[in-house]
């Protein structure tokens, strides 16, 4: 059976700028399935980065409701929307945001010292995962000390943490090279079907299309077409090769 | 299973420790507003305890020291207390500290804002944020103002011993200058926490969506 994993019903978004009212989102409706490779598609300016944050519980609509898990993120307080952000949700960003003072592991095992998972088993679980990204012996240096594909592999380690239903990467490519960033859209996928994590990721990167089984293409506020896997094939077959 | 998320106290001081290791320099400053001030304090503190002491002596020749280092004595006086105007440069040196305090730690806040808004989007609460920077203030606030203290106090020690000879080790009123000296380093580790009060909430109340922001 289908599960969906998030929910976004009729969600509007408007930015009060004093004299005029911005609409960002014009009635978004959306169902993400359990597990999938999403990327959402879009134009700056065509409320993506709005949308992706909605979904991310890091803002909140001006109408409509968006259910992560079927719990309406609206409804939460802070202590709950804090333990959504940190067993549920799995962030990766642009700028990969390590904590600059700590080492790659500390900032793996970070997410998981606020779930309350004792020191040890951090330690243990943290190493495992810094050895799945592909960064054995790294786990000591400072994320000054590791290059920007590097340091994004930590980040995907991290959002890895506490074992999250979703991981959402706002253009996790964005300030990679087009190599390491090919390997940055490899590793999410191999993470998100070996562990059937959902991965959102928000992306004007088309290397990202490949590997979607669903893509979101987001214009002027609403959605313009939802494409799936084996639409995408024929229409960017040409530009993979 | 409990929703709750949790930040251990050994891990925020660890935190904070490393935070203040991290940028020792911009933390030195911060700390040296305080071991100005608190010293200041100190020394006047300990001075006006030493000056006491000689008083209750009834040395003459001590008094007309004291007579000639500015102190007005009046004949049957006990013990000699700070001039207003004294205790008013104290009070200035102490309110301009804080807001060096203050200001050391909104810029840090500011530097921090990705960091900050990256640790809410991993789960962080608002309190963890605040338990954090006052960790830091505190542990700021205690080096500081020890160091101050017992700069306050050597240099008032230093003084007046130049002022009255060798005599003096003879009558140092140690109990009063212990007492002046932890008053010195509780207030100064007061001030430390009073001037991170609100860069605290500043930062815990930023939006986890601001770590998302590329420009800055």
């Amino acid at each position: 059976m289908k599960k969906n994993i998030v929910r976004v019903t009729d969600v509007t978004k408007d930015f009060d700028l004093g004299k005029i009212v911005v609409k960002v989102l014009k009635g978004i409706n959306l169902e993400i399935e359990t597990g999938k490779y999403i990327s959402i598609m879009g134009p700056s300016g065509s409320g993506k980065s709005t949308l992706f944050n909605m979904i991310g519980g890091l803002d909140k609509p001006t109408a409509g409701k968006v259910f992560i898990d079927e719990v309406d993120i609206a409804q939460l307080d802070a202590y709950e929307l804090a333990w959504l952000r940190c067993r549920k949700i799995g962030y990766i960003f642009q700028t990969f945001n390590l904590i600059p003072v700590m080492t790659a592991l500390e900032n793996v095992t970070l997410p998981m010292i606020f779930a309350g998972t004792p020191g040890e088993a951090a330690t243990e679980r943290g190493m495992g995962l810094l050895k799945k990204v592909g960064l054995t012996g790294r786990h000591g240096h400072k994320p000054s000390e590791l290059s920007g594909g590097q340091q994004q592999r930590v980040a995907v380690a991290r959002a890895l943490a506490n074992s999250p239903a979703i991981i959402l990467a706002d253009e996790p490519t964005g300030n990679l090279d087009l190599t390491t960033g090919a390997e940055i859209i490899d590793l999410l996928k191999e993470m998100s079907e070996e562990r059937g994590v959902t991965v959102i990721s928000a992306t004007h990167d088309f290397k990202m299309l490949n590997v979607s089984d669903q893509v979101i293409w987001i214009r002027d506020g609403q959605v313009e077409k939802i494409q799936e896997r084996d639409e995408l094939e024929i229409n960017t077959g040409g530009m993979s090769s | 299973m409990s929703r709750l998320v949790v930040l251990p106290w050994k891990k925020s001081v660890e935190i904070s420790y490393k935070s203040i290791r991290a940028r020792f320099f911009r933390s030195l400053v911060t700390t040296i507003t305080l071991v100005l001030a608190v010293s200041f304090l100190a020394f006047s503190q300990i001075t006006i305890d030493i000056a006491d002491q000689i008083l209750a002596t009834g040395d003459s020749g001590h008094c007309q020291t004291l007579i000639q280092c500015g102190y007005d004595i009046r004949p049957g006086d006990t013990s000699l207390a700070a001039s207003p105007k004294q205790r008013w440069i104290v009070v200035l040196s102490l309110l301009v500290c804080v807001v060096g305090i203050i200001n050391a730690q909104l810029m840090s806040v500011t530097e921090r804002f990705r960091e900050i808004g990256t640790m809410k989007c991993l789960g962080a609460l608002d309190s963890f944020i605040v338990r954090i920077f006052v960790m830091e203030a505190a542990m700021q606030g205690f080096a500081g103002s020890l160091t101050g203290a017992l700069l306050g106090g050597i240099t008032a020690f230093l003084a007046t011993l130049i002022r009255f000879g060798s005599d003096i080790f003879t009558f140092l009123p140690w109990q009063a200058i212990l007492s002046s000296t932890s008053l010195s380093v509780v207030t100064g580790l007061g001030l430390s926490l009073l001037g991170v009060l609100y860069p605290a909430i500043m930062a815990a109340r930023m939006q986890p969506v601001e770590a998302m922001r590329v420009e800055q």
